[in-house]
């Protein structure tokens, strides 16, 4: 098959997944849903009345307060942290930079802490809002980016070693200082910042989704208008700037977004590890590398990935809601070693 | 023949060291200047200066009279174009996708509709038609130099730099490679090439830079620049310059295998 053959398939796969996955979502759980219910539901908000639409209020408000607005941020986390991904190894040039293992993800949890905890006594609460949570986000996640960023370039070119090695430093630091927020707060505070450490869809508010959707699409669009100059930056610093790219300014800027994206992500989900890692690398598997197709497909991919991954995280265990964090790392870990061990093996050390 | 671009008084000074002194040099469309010194001379960074990748300490450097530091990326990238000695790539594009990036400066340009045939040009001059399908990662270094060379002719810039284009190839691709730079010349095009190989610099080039020690030491006609003393004096190894088709040919003096 060809790129454009295989693009094609994939993105009717992806299209396929991703209705499949949020229709299934919206119907598991400990109230059933039948599909009519869900579709007569939506055409009923839309003004269309209809005989499906559920009359029984209590089905009406667990798909409206509790399932939708879940579905929708799992929706939006997936495609920014996959976008996010895409766009860091994109200015790193190595497939193995990701905002979990760099520590970009641990940075922005750590400054939606330090907003919980310090917020209140500093104002900021009462002043931002659910916005104070996502600006202290992504302020620690900017910082963890530059800081990533300056250490592991060199020469215009990024050391693998360098690169997880300041990850490991970062996601260490970072996770003292939650321990350390975690010993300051009290004990709904702790709840929340634990909650931060294992990533939860859980509880997600309309308010919330209205503050992550947005920035997630603008973010996404962004990245996308930039894809062509990615595709430049592939073969080096220096011959990028030769073809008229404006190197350093790309480079910010597409820290800035990196930041923000898992910024807003986290602050309101926590920590979701390997979403950023493992969707691009699927998806430069089967269409290329080529930026553009590659960012729109993470977009739809991470969302379709997230959204199923929730469904599993709520329903594996009868009652219970497991972190999707750990169930990202769980599969994301090891498919990590396969990469490292496949990198290795190519270019024949670590550099 | 006009001086595309040029350099005026140019001394580059790293960490206090003197790389580069006072070195006036024009590159002037329609022929082939190659740079040629010693290793450690300061080929690259001149490269560097000229292709405006770096600001002299002291002196200037123009482009068709306009100071480069006025000039933008984008622009930039329609005037000159730079193969670099460094050629990877961090994704596995394949080989049309690379070519094809050489075409990016004349996005949303009327030039734009030129894309097609310069991009089958530039294959066509480099040799690699059937690797067009392969992945850039797989290539060899030499298919990788040839490929590196295609996107950048593909670019279809004014003046064209080649920094040591022939360093990963066998001989007859070196000879290929600079038939087409000399092709480019006749085009009405600058090139500019370094090389470390004087009798191939002799053989194409219609002037010779010969930079020695951050200095330039002359510049001329090969058969000005290449005599058996001055090249002597320069690398430090004694030469004997022999004359093929009115074009010199430096061989190291060697001694006789003893028996």
């Amino acid at each position: 098959m060809t790129r454009v053959a295989r693009g094609i398939t994939l993105s009717v796969s992806l299209a396929v997944a991703l209705l499949a996955a949020v229709l299934f979502s919206s119907m598991v759980g400990q109230l059933p849903v039948t599909p009519a219910e869900i579709v007569g539901s939506v055409l009923r908000a839309a003004g269309i009345d209809n005989a499906w639409a559920p009359t029984d209020p209590i089905v009406e408000s667990t798909i409206w307060i509790v399932r939708f607005p879940r579905i929708v941020m799992g929706l939006a986390v997936g495609a920014a942290l996959a976008v996010a991904g895409a766009v860091m190894q994109a200015i790193f040039g190595n497939p193995l930079a990701e905002p979990g293992v760099v520590g970009v993800s641990s940075g922005a949890a750590l400054g939606a802490a330090s907003a919980i905890v310090f917020g209140g006594s500093l104002g900021l609460t009462a002043a931002l809002g659910s916005w104070g949570i996502a600006v202290f986000a992504f302020a620690g996640g900017l910082l963890a980016t530059l800081v990533v960023y300056f250490v592991s370039r060199a020469n215009g070119r990024t050391e693998v070693v360098t690169l997880l090695l300041t990850g490991i430093a970062i996601n260490a630091f970072a996770g003292a200082g939650l321990a350390f927020m975690l010993f300051m707060g009290d004990t709904a505070t702790r709840e929340q910042i634990t909650f931060w450490q294992l990533g939860s869809l859980n509880g997600s508010l309309w308010r919330e989704v209205a503050i992550v959707a947005p920035i997630t699409v603008l973010g996404t669009v962004a990245a996308v208008v930039l894809g062509r100059r990615y595709d430049l930056l592939a073969l080096g610093e220096r011959n990028a700037r030769h073809l008229g790219v404006n190197v350093e300014a790309l480079r910010i800027g597409s820290i800035v977004l990196v930041a923000l994206l898992t910024g807003v992500a986290v602050a309101f989900c926590g920590i979701i590890a390997f979403v950023g890692l493992v969707v691009p690398h699927v998806i430069r598997m089967a269409i290329g590398p080529s930026h553009r197709p590659l960012l729109v497909a993470s977009a739809v991919g991470g969302a379709a990935l997230l959204t199923f991954a929730d469904l599993v995280a709520r329903t594996i265990v009868p009652g219970a809601d497991l972190p999707i964090g750990m169930l990202t790392s769980l599969i994301g870990g090891p498919f990590f070693f396969y990469l490292l061990y496949r990198q290795r093996k190519r270019s024949g050390g670590w550099a | 023949m006009s001086a595309r671009i040029a350099a005026v008084g140019v001394s580059v000074v790293i960490d206090g060291q003197t790389i580069l002194a006072d070195i006036d040099l024009e590159i002037r469309a329609g022929e082939v200047l190659a740079l040629v010194g010693p290793n450690g001379a300061g080929k690259s960074t001149l490269l560097s200066v000229l292709s405006g990748d770096l600001r002299p300490t002291r002196g200037s450097v123009t482009v068709d009279g306009r100071d480069i530091r006025d000039i933008r990326h984008l622009e930039l990238a329609r005037l000159r174009s730079v193969l670099t000695q460094e050629n990877q790539v961090s994704f596995p594009f394949t080989v049309t996708e690379v070519v094809e990036m050489g075409r990016s400066p004349w996005q949303r340009t009327s030039s734009r509709d030129d894309d097609e045939r310069a991009i089958a040009e530039a294959i066509q001059a480099t040799d690699v038609s059937h690797l067009a399908a392969r992945r850039y990662t797989s290539l060899s270094g030499g298919e990788k130099a040839r490929v590196s060379l295609a996107r950048v002719l593909a670019q279809g810039t004014p003046t064209v730099f080649l920094d040591e284009p022939t360093a990963a190839l066998d001989l007859r691709h070196q000879e290929e490679v600079m038939t087409t730079a000399a092709g480019l010349a006749r085009s009405g095009r600058a090139v500019v090439v370094v090389v470390h190989d004087l009798s191939l610099a002799a053989a194409y080039a219609d002037r010779v830079a010969l930079v020695a020690s951050g200095r330039l030491e002359t510049a001329g006609t090969p058969t000005e620049v290449f005599t058996a003393e001055r090249v002597g004096r320069i690398y430090g190894l004694p030469v004997e310059v022999v004359t093929q088709n009115e074009r010199p040919v430096i061989l190291p003096v060697r001694a006789a295998p003893s028996a």
